[in-house]
């Protein structure tokens, strides 16, 4: 039976008596509201609220019985409720005995106010160089761990670090091999179509070297690593203090730096200049078999063209930024596994956190190496 | 207590459930009747929260059926599947609640999918959940992560009844909440069952929460299942059953059951003034 609620006319003049019938269900509750809310309400009346009519009723009804009693008490009635049956006076009674207070505001998220986007970019400013702060404590504290351990060397744990060392570097080499051949032929391929039009396509090889040597094989290298790796870092040692795992090492007189940090960190940087080197020869390959394809030059004649356009410093121009892009990536990634609060949300959100904050650094060294080296005239 | 053939509101037969080759049920029966509140009781690793999940449709068995409110679960299709949801609610362990929004906005997720209606209407109904699980009024604008334990599985539990279910699953809904919380807890969904009409499945290890509010229990023992009323476990010669229900915390929880309950300090308030009959 379709739901209503009706005044209708009482025995006692002066008096109003209100029928509700039908279903008072959840399903129902759209359209009560509805009429609930277009009823002319009296005042100063005499009210009786009459359930007899009622057919099923659930939270949702026994609220609007409550709301449409207190709404009437509001206006100056004097309200009885009558015929409640047995049956339905266990639900009115739990629904009844709380408050009949209007809802609270949903929470407006804050800053959408000029002042409160000023306060933001305040924040999130302190928030950046305290971090940045707190990454170089925690990179004075690896290294002061580090130089404990090179005066007690047998302190060092070898499997940990060869382990590390298999993890992000042999077990790597698949795709940071394959990205970088195919950043060679994109390479090659780009340069050839350009160089071209003047006649100068045996200048790709140039290109090709040089670009790949002094800045791709390795930068890829880095960017790749530390999409790997360090959100790995991160992801291993946030998981380990959700656990509770770092304070179990700690109450064991395990010192977690120690442990954990010295060999990622000296594992990456053994690793990453031989993934590097490994990113320039697969590169430089990749290249090759492009100009071969597309230009008709031919492997002695590409070598013999690499060896001139390269120069002695090239090769380590690129080498000698990897350990310190490892340094990077791997402080990192660790210090942000120890930021992880004991909940497993804040894993994902610094993993993230990590990947992001370890490449943006990764590329500003990047930057900065180029200008330390055109100084250097290098 | 009704025990007629009728009220049956959860059915489950032959239900067998395997991980890889380790089998967890072999062959379980359970019936549920309306109204009653059925505790799952087991040691580790028996599968009462799979069990509650196979119920619920989230495990598919290797074998049997699981029939809820007359809906074959297993093989239900979508719609039949969205018509089912509606008639149970389901808190899980530590309330499970969408960390992304208020406690408020977590009722009226199901409000807004199932049923729709004028925006205050909804923040009333959700108010009124709140208020229902005992929350403090401010609660509803709160989010999951500035609530304790306690008030986020009064808070998980309002959401499952936002749809005013007929049945109510709780998984472990007494876990790691402190002896008072816990008790106020079991009282709560006592209150709630009695004034909402519900049925209560629950998957449990707090011997108090027995006692206190079960009807029937049934005991998850060497892949199978036994059904009964505790006077029937007590009795049960079975060595874990007897060891689960008559070890020093079983009869802890015997004794305070049966001691006379202490004066209660001031009637609660009735209704108020209005309802009368």
């Amino acid at each position: 039976m379709p739901p209503s609620a009706n005044f209708v006319a009482a025995a006692d003049p002066g008096a109003l008596v209100l029928r509700v019938e039908g279903d008072w269900l959840l399903a129902t509750a759209a359209e009560l509201d509805r009429r609930l809310r277009a009823l002319d309400l009296p005042s100063g009346r005499q009210v009786t609220l009459d359930l007899a009519a009622i057919e099923r009723l659930d939270t949702a009804g026994a609220w609007l019985l409550k709301r449409t009693d207190a709404a009437l008490a509001a206006r100056g009635n004097v309200v009885a409720v009558a015929n409640v049956r047995a049956s339905l006076a266990p639900l009115l009674d739990q629904v009844w005995t709380h408050r009949a207070g209007t809802p609270l505001p949903h929470p407006v998220p804050a800053h959408h106010t000029l002042v409160g986007f000023v306060a933001r970019i305040g924040e999130v400013t302190l928030r950046l160089l305290r971090r940045a702060y707190s990454i170089l404590g925690f990179g004075g504290l690896v290294v002061v761990t580090f130089v404990e351990l090179l005066r007690h060397p047998r302190r060092l744990r070898l499997p940990a670090l060869v382990a590390q060392m298999e993890q992000v570097g042999v077990d790597a080499m698949p795709i940071v091999g394959l990205l970088s051949f195919l950043i060679g032929v994109v390479f090659a391929y780009q340069g050839a179509d350009q160089l071209r039009r003047f006649g100068a396509e045996i200048y790709t090889v140039n290109l090709l070297g040089i670009a790949i040597l002094r800045e791709l094989g390795v930068l890829l290298t880095a960017i790749i690593i530390a999409g790997r790796s360090g959100s790995a870092f991160t992801a291993q040692i946030g998981t380990m203090q959700v656990n509770e795992e770092i304070d179990a090492l700690r109450t064991l007189g395990l010192d977690p730096i120690e442990v954990l940090v010295v060999p990622r960190v000296l594992g990456l940087a053994l690793t990453l200049p031989l993934l590097a080197v490994y990113a320039d020869f697969m590169g430089l390959l990749g290249g090759c078999l492009m100009s071969w394809a597309s230009l008709g030059i031919l492997i002695p004649t590409f070598l013999e063209q690499l060896q001139s356009a390269v120069g002695q410093w090239t090769f380590w121009v690129g080498i000698i930024k990897a350990p310190f892009f490892a340094v990077v990536i791997s402080l990192v990634g660790c210090y942000e596994g120890f930021n992880v609060a004991r909940s497993a949300d804040s894993v994902g959100r610094l993993t993230t956190q990590s990947v992001v904050e370890s490449i943006f650094i990764v590329i500003v060294a990047d930057a900065a190496f180029s200008i330390l080296f055109s100084m250097l005239r290098i | 207590m009704p025990s007629d053939q009728d009220d049956i509101v959860i059915r489950v037969l032959g239900v067998v459930t395997r991980f890889g080759t380790q089998t967890v049920h072999d062959g379980i029966d359970l019936a549920v009747r309306r109204g009653e509140v059925l505790g799952i009781v087991g040691g580790s690793g028996t599968g009462k929260s799979v069990l509650l999940r196979t119920i619920i449709g989230l495990q598919r068995p290797a074998a049997g059926s699981v029939e809820v409110l007359g809906h074959d679960v297993l093989r239900s299709n979508d719609a039949e599947r969205r018509e089912l949801d509606q008639h149970f609610g389901v808190l899980f362990q530590d309330g499970a609640l969408f960390s992304s929004l208020t406690v408020a906005q977590n009722i009226e997720v199901p409000l807004r999918e199932h049923c729709p209606m004028p925006e205050p209407l909804m923040d009333e109904i959700a108010a009124t959940k709140v208020g229902l699980v005992g929350l403090p009024d401010d609660a509803g604008q709160k989010f999951p992560a500035q609530l304790s334990g306690g008030m986020r599985k009064r808070a998980g539990l309002a959401r499952a009844l936002a749809l005013d279910p007929e049945i109510l699953f709780l998984d472990e809904p007494t876990a790691g909440l402190d002896p008072i919380g816990a008790a106020d807890f079991d009282k709560l969904i006592g209150d709630l069952k009695a004034g909402l009409g519900l049925t209560v499945v629950m998957a449990t290890h707090d011997l108090d929460s027995l006692f206190a509010i079960c009807d029937r229990v049934a005991v998850l023992v060497d892949k199978k299942i036994r059904v009964g009323t505790l006077a029937e476990h007590l009795r049960d010669p079975h060595p874990w059953i007897h060891a689960y229900f008559h070890g020093p915390r079983g009869r802890a929880a015997q004794a305070s059951e049966q001691l006379p309950p202490p004066a209660d300090p001031a009637p609660v308030a009735h209704v108020g003034h209005s309802v009368s009959s």
